[in-house]
C-alpha cells in the first residue's frame, strides 16, 4: 500500500514580523524581511513524515515554487524528515503573479510525474489566505479531497479524514490517490533535531522549470492596489441604554 | 538510546493565534527580527537552521517558564531533557558517543539563541556540555562509552568541580587530595559554588594526586551515590536560580582509578581546555541576554510616552539604543571569532577566548543594565523580564575565570614576546 506523498511548502513572511505596505501600494515589503515556512505547511510536512514513520507511505517529497530562496524552505522540510525536495523555479514577474491556480497546475503535474498517492498541503498560506490550492489541485487531478483535516488515518485503500467545518466535525472517507489540506489541530510539528538538520544537507533537491512540466503561468488576476486596513475609529461612551438605542437608530444600524 | 521519551513536539502554533494568546505587553515575543542586530547575518544555511531550532525551542519551551523557574528555584529537568532530544545535550561531543558533533561556532550560535529563553538554564546546559566534552576528549574508549551517551541524552547530568573555598582565581593551588590506595583514589576536601551539585549525577573533579601546583592535579569522574560524597546547603543567589549551587564535600571518598581522565598530572590542562570552550559558551549566553534586552528596550521606547511623545523620539535614548546595538554586534563578532579560532586550533585561540569572554560579558551586562534603565521603574519589577536578564548574566563576569583573570591571560600573552 505504501505510496509517495507530495507535500507543498510555501515560503512566506514570518508570522511574527510586522507587515508594511509598499509606498506604491503594489504589495507588501518583502526585501530584507524575515521569511519562513508557512505554519500550515509545517503541519502538512509533519503529517506526511508521521505517515511514513508509520510505514503507511514510503517516501515524502517536499515541493516549493518560487525563486532561489525557496530552497531554504525545502531544507527545513528535509530537516523535519522529508526524503527529497523539488524546487520549481519561478522568479520575477511570474513569481509576483503566482497564485493558487498556477501552483495547483504545477502540483497536479508533479503528482502525476512522481506517481504520488497523496498530496498534502496546508489549508491556506498566511500571506494570501486564499485557501484554494488544495482544492484546485484535486479538481485538476480529478482526485477526491479531504480539506481542513484535523485527523487523517489510512482506511484500507483509502483515507478517513476528520474535517473541521463550521458546524463541527465531519468524517469523510476518500479513496486514494487523494488531496488533503492540513488544518491547525492536525498535529504539532516537531522541532528539527541537530542530527536531522545535518542529514538534510545530503538529501537531494531537484530543480525543475514550470515549462518542463507543461505548465503555463499566465495569471488571469491583476492586483489593482494593496492598502492598509482603515485606522480603527475611536468609539463613543453613552450614558444610558436609551442613548445607545437612539444612537444605533440614528446610524441606521437598527 | 537508553533514555526513552515520547517523540517531542512543539507547542501548537498558528500565525495570528500565537501573537494574541498568552503574550503580555512586557514579555516581548523574542522572535522579532531587527535587521542590524539580526544574529543570523553571515551564517551558513545549516547554521541558520540550527539557530532557528534553538530560537523556537527558547521561545516555546523556556521563555514562558523563565520567571517561574527563577522565583521557585526549579531545576527544569524535563525541559532540559527535551532539549537533549534535539541534540543539545552534547553539541560538540562526537556522534559515535551520542553527541551532535558540531563545531564551536555552531555551539556558540545555539547557546546564544537558547539564552533568549532562559539564561540560567542555558548556562547550566553549557556546563553540562563542557563536562561531556571533557570526558569525550580525554577519556579512554571505555570511559567515553560509559558516560557520554547518557550525558548527551541527559539521562544523567554533570557538574564541573574545580573551585574550592580557598582557591578560585588561584585554581592551581587547590587542596582537595586524592591519595592512591590500590585500585582506588581516596578523596578528601571540598569544592565550592558547584553548579548543579546535589542534583547532578556525574562530577568531573580536579584534585591533587601529586606535587604542589598545576602539575600535581588530576581529573577524576565521581558518581553520585559514592560513599563519602556529600553536599552543602543550596546557596541562595542573585540569579542563576534555575540551577542549584552547592558545595561538594569529599570525606574519605573512594573513587576507582578507572575513573581518572587522562594521566596523573594532566588534570589542570584538561580543566583549562574545558574552560576555553566554556568561556565561549558563557559569553554566548551573555549575547543572547543582551539581544533579548535590546529588543525589549526598543519595544518599550516605542510604547512608553512621556512629555507627549513616545520615548523613541528622544535623541538621547535613540543614541543610547544605537550604542547598545553596536556593542552587542561587536561582542558577537569577538565571540564568534574566538569560536572559530578554537575549532581551528589556532595559536591565538586561548587568548582570543579570554578576550571574548572578558569583552562580551562586560559589554552585555552594560547593555542589559541600560535596557533596565530605559524601562524606568517598570524595569525594576519582576513582572518584566529585563531584570532577570541583568541578574542572570551578572555572574558571567565572575565565573569560568573572572574577567580579572582574563586580563592576566591576555597581558601574559602580550608580555611574553
Amino acid at each position: 500500500m505504501a505510496g509517495r506523498v507530495l507535500v507543498g511548502v510555501k515560503r512566506v513572511i514570518d508570522y511574527a514580523v510586522k507587515i508594511r505596505v509598499k509606498p506604491d501600494k503594489t504589495g507588501v515589503v518583502t526585501d530584507g524581511v524575515k521569511h519562513s515556512m508557512n505554519p500550515f505547511c509545517e503541519i502538512a510536512v509533519e503529517e506526511a513524515v508521521r505517515l511514513r514513520e508509520k510505514k503507511l507511505m514510503k517516501e515524502v517529497i517536499a515541493v516549493s515554487c518560487g525563486p532561489q530562496q525557496c530552497q531554504e524552505t525545502i531544507r527545513t522540510a528535509l530537516a523535519m524528515g522529508a526524503d527529497r525536495g523539488i524546487h520549481v523555479e519561478v522568479s520575477g514577474k511570474d513569481y509576483e503573479n503566482l497564485g493558487p491556480l498556477q501552483v495547483s497546475k504545477i502540483m497536479a503535474a508533479l503528482a502525476k510525474k512522481e506517481e504520488a498517492s497523496l498530496v498534502i498541503v496546508g489549508k491556506q498560506a498566511i500571506d494570501g489566505d486564499c485557501n484554494q490550492t488544495g482544492q484546485m489541485t484535486a479538481a485538476l487531478l480529478d482526485w477526491p479531497q479531504g480539506t481542513f483535516a484535523s485527523e487523517v488515518s489510512v482506511d484500507g485503500d483509502g483515507l478517513k479524514v476528520e474535517r473541521e467545518i463550521d458546524g463541527g466535525l465531519e468524517s469523510v472517507r476518500i479513496k486514494m490517490p487523494a488531496v488533503v489540506t492540513a488544518d491547525l489541530r492536525l498535529n504539532e510539528p516537531r522541532y528539527a533535531t541537530l542530527p536531522n538538520i545535518m542529514k538534510a544537507k545530503k538529501k537531494k533537491i531537484a530543480s525543475v522549470k514550470p515549462a518542463d512540466l507543461g505548465v503555463e503561468l499566465t495569471s488571469r488576476l491583476e492586483i489593482l492596489a494593496v492598502e492598509d486596513p482603515p485606522q480603527r475609529q475611536s468609539g463613543v461612551k453613552v450614558e444610558s441604554v436609551q442613548d445607545l438605542v437612539t444612537k444605533l437608530r440614528d446610524s441606521g444600524t437598527l | 538510546m537508553a533514555f526513552a521519551g515520547k517523540l517531542f513536539t512543539r507547542a501548537s502554533l498558528g500565525s495570528y493565534i500565537c501573537r494574541t494568546r498568552g503574550l503580555t505587553a512586557n514579555r516581548v515575543h523574542r522572535r522579532h527580527v531587527v535587521s542590524c542586530i539580526d544574529p543570523s547575518l553571515g551564517l551558513t544555511d545549516e547554521q541558520k537552521e540550527f539557530q532557528k531550532v534553538a530560537f523556537d525551542f527558547a521561545a516555546n519551551e523556556m521563555a514562558p517558564h523563565m520567571a517561574e523557574w527563577d522565583e521557585k528555584e526549579m531545576f527544569p529537568v524535563d525541559t532540559m531533557r527535551k532539549a537533549a532530544q534535539l541534540g543539545f545535550g552534547g553539541i560538540y561531543v562526537q556522534p559515535e558517543t551520542g553527541g551532535s558533533g558540531l563545531s564551536r561556532l555552531d555551539t556558540s550560535i545555539i547557546f546564544e539563541a537558547l539564552s533568549t529563553g532562559c539564561v540560567s538554564t542555558t548556562a547550566y546546559i553549557s556546563i553540562h556540555n563542557m563536562c561531556a566534552w571533557m570526558i569525550d576528549t580525554f577519556g579512554s574508549e571505555e570511559q567515553r562509552h560509559r558516560y557520554c551517551p547518557q550525558l548527551c541524552s541527559m539521562e544523567k547530568f554533570a557538574s564541573y568541580c574545580l573551585t574550592e573555598p580557598g582557591s578560585g582565581s588561584d585554581a592551581a593551588s587547590l587542596l582537595t587530595t586524592a591519595k592512591r590506595d590500590g585500585d582506588h583514589y581516596v578523596l578528601n576536601g571540598s569544592k565550592a559554588f558547584i553548579s548543579g551539585a546535589g542534583d547532578t549525577d556525574v562530577y568531573v573533579v580536579m584534585c591533587r594526586t601529586g606535587e604542589k601546583g598545576a602539575k600535581g592535579i588530576s581529573c577524576l569522574v565521581v558518581e553520585k551515590g559514592t560513599p563519602g560524597l556529600g553536599f552543602g546547603k543550596k546557596e541562595r543567589k542573585v540569579g542563576w536560580n534555575s540551577q542549584p549551587t552547592r558545595a561538594v564535600i569529599f570525606e574519605d571518598c573512594a573513587v576507582p582509578v578507572a575513573n581518572r581522565l587522562g594521566e596523573e598530572g594532566q588534570g589542570f590542562t584538561i580543566a583549562m581546555k574545558g574552560l576555553n570552550g566554556g568561556r565561549i559558551n558563557i559569553a554566548s549566553c551573555s549575547l543572547g541576554a543582551a539581544h533579548a534586552s535590546v529588543l525589549l528596550a526598543r519595544d518599550h521606547l516605542k510604547v512608553r510616552k512621556q512629555f507627549g511623545e513616545p520615548l523613541s523620539n528622544s535623541q538621547f535614548l535613540q543614541f543610547k539604543l544605537a550604542e547598545m546595538a553596536t556593542r552587542l554586534v561587536a561582542s558577537r563578532l569577538m565571540v564568534r571569532q574566538a569560536a572559530l579560532a578554537l575549532q581551528e586550533e589556532r595559536q591565538d585561540a586561548v587568548t582570543l577566548c579570554s578576550m571574548a569572554k572578558l569583552f562580551a560579558t562586560d559589554e552585555c551586562f552594560a547593555i542589559c543594565n541600560q535596557s533596565l534603565q530605559m524601562h524606568g521603574g517598570y524595569g525594576y519589577l519582576k513582572d518584566y523580564a529585563v531584570q532577570q536578564f541583568v541578574r542572570d548574566i551578572r555572574v558571567h563576569q565572575i565565573l569560568e575565570g573572572t574577567n580579572e583573570v582574563m586580563r592576566m591571560i591576555v597581558s601574559r600573552n602580550l608580555l611574553q614576546e
